[in-house]
């Protein structure tokens, strides 16, 4: 066998209180696609910032096409072809497509050649783009587009991809694979970070699996079953949440119109958005990111105002009713942020409870508030959602970011809702805790409230929903029963590939 | 009233003159907020600027070798807001506000000395025959070399931001500091960069008050002209020409309406001295209604947690 494009031994990198990545190998050939899979925590970030140049290893070495490789910062990594698409993308919003390519680059041409590299690679991967808009402007998939077509440009050797798909509909993901292919038969290797098991089965030659920070296995994804891949991940098996039978009730939660402008620049103003959730009922919406999603969230808890007539819950106009009264109506909502949004970042478990919490679980009177009563039912929560914390007087940020996702929705499922909106409930949440989560809305709508779940995991909203519609630029598409859908159909809803197409050279 | 006491010429060009002490000290800290950095010790910066270039100035007998002192005094009482912020992490606000009483204290301590003493006259620049041109010349060619330096200074700056690779990475780390650190660039070494250069022009801005403005040192002469800097930068939306404009704007009414109040026109005082306040802020605000927005990461600490 001949040298590998990249071998990597023994690297071990610990931080204060964890060993991110403790002893870990692995080797990639040139034109490999080579899964890195794992739970969120498993290490797979601090390996691959380690390749990167990012952060650098206490022990172990890497080799580069046989030459010692360490890598000080990321330029000398791209210095020897390795490139690297990140999870949560570093672009600039204010700068455009064709700048922020220049600020990846050692040596970028002149601007206007630039401008010309850009239209022919992204041609010639079927990635269309205009170099002169600004990056504030585009959509999810186009700004993944940015971050790969600045990775070719620079011709990589090996290219690193953090959770690419996370943001994309199934057609553009297709076209995505379509491109990685491609670039494997060329011979650039890649090095495929995902927990999407089907994604990698269908893509990857290789996986190496991660678990706290250590390899627990390899396999061939081809010829391994999706299933045993989730089960070396977690080190358990696992347990799929069910629904329990029930029938649904009256309309709770009824949407005529709704249409509200963005109150952020770059955000995505909802037009004629309608629907009706019942008693008991699970409705999904599914949706690309930056489609509206964080608009209807804040439209339903009543962060944003909105117009008479819009959103009525039991028959009851919302329109002038603020987050605290909804509370107290029993509408409550759980936004996708956790720090900032759902959590006061600094304040404890006990402090984020009483904000949300105060209104229905009767934590203050007469303005003055009752930590006690607070510290209860923060130790509830603890208690029945299992988050993971030494107790209920920590930050909210000292929390990892899947026990926090367990905190914040088991602040609003222990307070009884009778209508409860949640956005990406298990983002970045490990498989166990996801399923508990999901059994927990399921649950809830058993119970007889009305759940609206919105979340970019088509998985997720297949497994829970009872009906399902999409977010496509802020309209919303008719509500239809989940049972009589499949993928294709879902990714046609979503707004198809959004003008992309495969690659033709 | 007599308005004939008002000389056109002579006013434009002290127009320009009074401008450019807020020039300098807005495009200094324009820089500052373009690499992310909110630094509100402008005021303090000028003041130090001031004193250093009078006492270099005084002994030395050389107003050049004074304003180099100056960008300098400005530039070292920036390192600390620099080693605070970018090294100790302390907040934006909070250091910068105590750098402005810092250098409002250190100059008056620095100074005492020299009060009621009259510095060594600044020669306008030589310009020969393109002085005597009638009318232009003494408008456009009768000044000395800072006001010149000024608007080379703020052409410089618009030309660096929009077309160089160096005024790219600086947007870029003021843009978004996480992801300029992740592709490689050293966002505390820019920044720091970044606010010498604000403390350095903010230097120059102050001495031009105590060596050719007033010229003598009193403690506390910048009188607020670094807050006004400050704000200006702000409604300029963060764009070069905006400031010159807004600076010339300032500068040029509040020149205008010591002529007015000199030749006694009959408007109460306080409006004709709130009156370049009021000019300045509804242009700008004006021109401020397309939608340029602050730098995304505008006062926030950088710390490379990774």
């Amino acid at each position: 066998m001949s040298t590998p494009l990249l071998s990597i031994n023994g690297l071990t990198k610990a931080y204060p209180g964890v060993v991110a990545n403790d002893d870990v190998s692995l080797a990639i050939a040139a034109g490999e696609i080579h899964a890195l899979l794992g739970e969120n925590g498993a290490g797979k970030s601090t390996l691959v910032k380690m390749i990167y140049g990012l952060v650098k290893p206490d022990a172990g070495h890497m080799e580069m096409r046989g030459a010692p490789f360490a890598p000080t910062d990321p330029r000398a990594a791209r210095g020897v072809g390795v490139g690297m698409v990140f999870q949560h993308f570093s672009l600039f919003d204010a700068l455009s497509v064709a700048e922020n390519i220049a600020l990846g680059m050692e040596t970028p041409p002149p601007m206007r050649t630039l401008a010309d590299q850009i239209r022919a690679v992204s041609e010639t991967y079927g990635l269309p783009l205009s170099p002169d808009r600004v990056v504030g402007d585009l959509s999810a998939g186009e700004r993944q587009r940015v971050e790969i077509i600045r990775c070719l440009l620079q011709e990589p050797s090996l290219l690193i991809m953090d959770e690419p798909t996370s943001v994309l509909t199934p057609q553009e993901v297709d076209i995505l694979f379509e491109t990685l292919r491609k670039l494997s038969a060329e011979g650039t290797a890649i090095l495929y970070i995902s927990h999407k098991l089907e994604e990698i089965r269908s893509l990857c030659d290789a996986a190496t699996i991660l678990r706290g920070g250590k390899v627990v296995g390899t396999c061939v994804p081809q010829d391994t079953s999706a299933r045993d891949m989730a089960e070396m991940m977690v080190g358990a098996r696992l347990v799929a949440p069910k629904a329990q039978d029930h029938s649904f009730g009256g309309v709770k939660l009824a949407v005529k119109g709704l249409s509200v402008a963005s109150p952020s620049a770059f955000g995505m103003s909802l037009k004629d958005v309608s629907f009706d959730v019942q008693a008991g009922e699970v409705l999904g919406i599914g949706g690309v990111a930056g489609n509206g999603q964080d608009e209807l969230l804040a439209a339903l808890s009543g962060e944003v105002p909105c117009a008479p007539g819009m959103v009525a819950f039991d028959g009851r106009c919302l329109s002038g009713a603020g987050p605290e009264t909804r509370r107290g109506m029993g509408v409550l909502a759980a936004p996708e942020e956790r720090l900032g949004h759902a959590a006061a970042p600094n304040m404890s478990l006990t402090e984020n409870a009483m904000l949300t919490g105060a209104a229905r679980q009767g934590l203050a009177r007469r303005g003055f508030l009752d930590w006690a009563k607070t510290r209860a039912f923060a130790e509830r929560i603890i208690d029945s959602f299992d988050v993971r914390t030494p107790g209920p007087g920590n930050a909210a940020r000292s929390l990892s970011g899947g026990n926090l996702q367990k905190f914040v929705i088991g602040r609003e499922v222990l307070q009884r809702p009778e209508v409860l909106v949640v956005n990406q409930p298990t983002w970045g949440v490990d498989a166990a805790a996801a399923a508990a989560i999901r059994q927990a809305l399921l649950d809830l709508a058993a119970g007889g409230a009305a759940v609206v779940v919105i979340s970019q995991d088509l998985d997720e909203l297949m497994e829970i929903s009872d009906r399902f519609a999409a977010l496509n630029e802020g309209r919303l598409s008719a509500p239809r029963p989940t049972s009589e859908l499949d993928v294709e159909q879902i990714g046609l809803m979503l707004g198809g590939a959004h003008g992309m197409e495969v690659a033709h050279v | 009233m007599d308005l004939s006491a008002i000389n056109p010429v002579l006013l434009i060009a002290a127009m320009i003159a009074a401008s450019t002490p807020i020039l300098l000290a807005a495009i200094g800290e324009l820089v500052v907020e373009r690499a992310g950095v909110l630094n509100l010790g402008v005021e303090g910066m000028m003041i130090t600027g001031a004193v250093c270039g009078f006492i270099i100035t005084v002994n030395s007998g050389s107003p050049t070798v004074g304003f180099i002192a100056a960008a300098m005094g400005g530039a070292v009482l920036s390192l600390l807001f620099a080693f605070l912020t970018q090294v100790a992490l302390a907040n934006q606000v909070a250091s910068g506000l105590a750098l402005t009483l810092f250098g409002l204290g250190l100059s008056a301590l620095m100074g005492q000395s020299y009060v009621g003493i009259k510095p060594p006259r600044t020669e306008t620049t030589p310009l020969g025959p393109l002085a005597d041109i009638p009318v232009i010349g003494p408008i456009v060619f009768g000044h000395d070399l800072i006001v010149y330096l000024g608007l080379v200074i703020i052409a410089a700056t618009w030309a660096v931001l929009k077309f160089t690779r160096a005024g790219l990475i600086l947007r870029a780390v003021g843009e978004n500091h996480d992801a300029a650190h992740a592709l490689g660039y050293k966002v505390k070494r820019i920044r720091t960069l970044a606010i010498m250069f604000g403390g350095a022009c903010a230097g120059l801005g102050g001495a031009y008050i105590s060596l050719i403005r007033v010229p003598q040192w009193t403690e506390g002469m910048t009188a607020g002209v670094g807050w006004i800097a400050l704000a200006l930068v702000v409604f300029a939306s963060w764009k070069p020409w905006r400031v010159l404009l807004g600076a010339y704007l300032f500068g040029g009414i509040t020149q205008l309406q010591l002529n007015l109040q000199g030749a006694g026109v009959a408007i109460p005082v306080e409006y004709l001295a709130m009156s370049p306040y009021i000019v300045t802020i509804i242009v700008l605000v004006i021109l401020s209604a397309d939608k340029s927005r602050a730098p995304g990461s505008l006062g926030r600490t950088f710390h490379a947690s990774s």
